[in-house]
């Protein structure tokens, strides 16, 4: 067994280390701790969080691929953890927790051909009809819960009994931040054995048109859905920040130079531009076959590629906001003075200007994010998103367009999309609101 | 005035022609004509002539800036960037890959989309503003939080879920309105109204969000305390003072989008399966026609700087303080 990372799984995880990093380093300055207690005393935000590192978690796992030592196959931690679902195929669909598929096929029973619904190869032979199911599906959810909450209150004991031994007294042991992230741990925890627990025995949310388990491949999707919403992030902040700031505190030729590439990019409507973008990429990936081996690694090379092309897309809406705070910052007195003690403009703008404008980044950032999940969809089904190998919600709702047309409707594969789509990007956009009222000068005065 | 938009126009064109430069770089530089030609033919193992043939057709077979062959001012103009990405700035977007006029084929799709993308701005626009002014009519209450749930919740949600949910149940379940097509004249009322209704619905959450946000900034405002000091009634001093100032940002949302109307909305075309300008770019996608696409990226471009310059007319307009110099 040897670790494999592909390249978005190296600049997945060194994004996490360095933010990371950057978090614990900013910590320690008082105002930036000021404005991180705010977001955690608002229970909504709280609860946020908790969702959106409960899915970064499933996302991490999802990221560190290894090659197993038998089947030479590249694989990640998650699919571990949930085999055999990745590997078993069912004949085409078939409803969420059912037991036979959702068509019928000719069939000799008892000498005679007869329409039946087959038999599901997955579930275990025990579970003979739907009350067996129904009766599987309770216990399971009256075990998750009863786990779940086991859990919180030793989790919430543990914390209460720590703060007693550092803290004399027992002030505010119950916040109402406090029992709404108990309350969402709650929830988390339950859903996450109930599924778990769930997809052992059945296919939890059904199987798709070539019999794949749609809740293997919803929870696949997270990853996909945070590698783009990261790692824009990533190629987006270095150009908008150099450029941005340099625009606004050096003035004169660099300021017009600057302006004129942002105005002329921003001109070109954004969905377009991505479009060439990709488009001419993909020509280039399918006329130099020689430089990506695998299915796979062209896949990855297209989902970093699209990152790359949404960074230089969307950097200059953060770009105009920075080099409008530099031109303001640079008139105030501390930058004069820091002139006229002789510093080099490289110190002045690492010293004095970043740090005063990082709010701004910080902000766009978060707000950046969903926005960014919610796109994904939009241009796997315009047909330059994701490549098509690659498993994301973009991709699973463009091929249940076909599914809503059929008769009866196969409705579970573009549902379980939309509901964990959904999830994430209302958790980031909440959490995206708390983060804007803490670290907003404008709006704490 | 005119001394401004003419200098607007004149800077305008730096901007143009480096957006020439790039989707020129990016069609022609990145991959060549004959890369093309092997994805459009499709085969690995196609004959040279083949190429040769496919690339002559569509008068890719000249060199990139410099034609060494010709004489004269033809030195520059039989090349791939005179032919192909000068010309778009005579509006000659020439003919697409699989051999239809664009300039034709644009100037009938225009409609289509105009027909759904001016209803769309009107009615979304009043929407927001009516939702919004009710939460600053209640702000601080449980009424107004409520509202800003449902606006995060609203925004939260694919925009194709909207889509495909209205056609579900509207068109499938309720059978109110045919699920996708296009008619002319008036018989296509029946195709627009659900397309608008949804695009409506799924821009609600976001636009009526900010709106309110820009309500209650102009609401802190000392001239608001005093309308109220003179006894207006508190609808009246919303409609009639708070608005009329907010009109400002909102109109730099709005105009500048105006003139891009004419594109249409890529998906939801698609999806309702009207002829416009957006479907025609989402077809021209999937055949990987990249002629369609380099005349709509200019346009695009066009129709945005057009907006640019537009939103600055409007704000002498609704804001007498400015003068534009």
């Amino acid at each position: 067994m040897s670790i494999e990372l592909l390249w978005t799984d190296q600049c997945f995880l060194l994004v996490l280390v360095i933010s990371f990093a950057v978090f614990i380093r900013s910590a320690r300055r008082a105002h930036v701790r000021r404005a991180f207690q705010q977001i955690f005393n608002k229970p909504i935000a709280v609860s946020a969080s908790l969702i959106l590192l409960f899915f970064l978690i499933i996302g991490v796992l999802d990221s560190i691929h290894y090659k197993t030592a038998t089947e030479h196959q590249v694989q990640s931690l998650l699919d571990r953890i949930l085999a055999p679902l990745g590997a078993e195929y069912e004949k085409t669909y078939s409803a969420p927790l059912a037991l036979t598929l959702y068509t019928t096929e000719t069939m000799i029973v008892d000498g005679d051909a007869r329409q039946v619904y087959p038999r599901l190869q997955y579930p275990p032979d025990d579970l003979k009809n739907n009350a067996d199911v129904r009766q599987l599906v309770r216990h399971v959810l009256l075990l998750a819960a009863l786990v779940s909450l086991l859990a919180v209150i030793v989790l919430w004991l543990g914390l209460v009994l720590i703060r007693r031994r550092y803290q004399r007294g027992l002030q505010s042991i119950l916040t109402s931040a406090r029992a709404s992230a108990l309350i969402t741990l709650f929830f988390c925890f339950t859903a996450l054995l109930a599924s778990y627990w769930l997809s052992r025995e059945l296919h939890l949310f059904g199987t798709g048109k070539i019999g794949q388990d749609i809740f293997y491949y919803a929870v696949k999707s997270i990853r996909t859905g945070l590698v783009i919403g990261i790692l824009t992030t990533l190629f987006m902040m270095p150009l908008a920040l150099l450029l941005g700031i340099s625009a606004g505190y050096f003035g004169g030729l660099i300021d017009d130079v600057i302006q004129y590439i942002y105005t002329t990019l921003s001109s070109i409507p954004g969905v377009l531009l991505i479009t060439a973008s990709i488009l001419s990429m993909q020509t280039y990936i399918s006329s130099h076959p020689d430089q990506f081996t695998t299915l796979a690694q062209t896949a990855d090379a297209r989902l970093l590629a699209l990152c790359l092309i949404l960074g230089v897309t969307s950097w200059t809406s953060l770009c105009r906001l920075l080099r409008a705070e530099a031109m303001k910052l640079r008139e105030i007195d501390f930058v004069l003075a820091a002139q006229a003690l002789g510093s080099s403009s490289f110190k002045i703008i690492f010293k004095h200007l970043l740090p005063n404008v990082m709010h701004i980044v910080i902000i766009t950032l978060v707000l950046d994010f969903s926005f960014l999940v919610l796109a994904e969809a939009v241009l796997s089904y315009v047909g330059v998103g994701v490549s098509p190998l690659t498993i994301s919600w973009g991709n699973m709702i463009n091929a249940a367009r076909l599914e809503l047309a059929r008769e009866p409707i196969v409705w579970w594969p573009m549902m379980a999309a939309f509901v964990f789509m959904f999830i994430l990007v209302l958790a980031s956009n909440l959490f995206a609101d708390a983060v804007r009222d803490a670290f907003d000068p404008r709006l704490s005065r | 005035m005119t001394n401004y938009l003419l200098r607007r126009i004149l800077y305008a064109l730096p901007i143009l022609l480096g957006i020439n430069l790039l989707t020129f770089s990016l069609f022609f530089m990145v991959n060549s004509p004959n890369d093309m030609a092997r994805m459009q033919l499709g085969e690995k193992h196609i004959k040279p002539a083949a190429i040769e043939h496919w690339k002559a057709q569509r008068g890719y077979d000249l060199p990139l800036f410099y034609n060494d062959k010709a004489n004269g001012i033809a030195q520059f103009s039989q090349t791939l960037f005179f032919q192909k990405s000068l010309r778009l700035f005579v509006f000659d977007f020439g003919v697409s890959d699989a051999g239809r006029d664009i300039s034709h084929d644009v100037s009938q799709r225009m409609y289509p989309s105009l027909a759904i993308a001016v209803p769309v701005l009107l009615l979304g626009m009043a929407a927001n503003i009516l939702f919004a002014m009710m939460m600053a009519f209640f702000r601080s209450s449980y009424l107004d939080l409520t509202g800003v749930i449902a606006c995060i919740i609203l925004m939260s949600i694919s925009t194709m879920f909207y889509i495909i949910g209205g056609q579900y149940l509207f068109g499938k379940v309720l059978r109110l309105v045919p699920i996708s097509g296009y008619d002319t004249g008036l018989n296509s009322i029946k195709f627009i109204i659900l397309p608008v209704m949804v695009a409506v619905i799924g821009g609600l959450g976001a636009g009526s969000r900010w709106y309110r946000t820009l309500f209650l900034e102009e609401m802190g405002k000392d001239y608001v305390k005093t309308a109220r000091a003179k006894g207006l009634s508190e609808v009246r001093v919303l409609f009639r003072h708070v608005l009329k100032n907010a009109m400002l940002p909102i109109l730099t949302g709005v105009v500048v989008i105006i003139p891009s109307l004419f594109m249409g909305s890529l998906v939801l075309e698609s999806f309702f399966g009207v002829p416009g300008l957006g479907s025609y770019i989402i077809d021209a996608i999937q055949q990987q026609d990249f002629a369609i696409v380099r005349a709509m990226v200019f346009l695009g471009s066009v129709l945005y700087i057009v907006g640019l310059i537009l939103t600055d007319i409007s704000y002498t307009l609704v804001d007498p303080r400015v003068r534009l110099k």
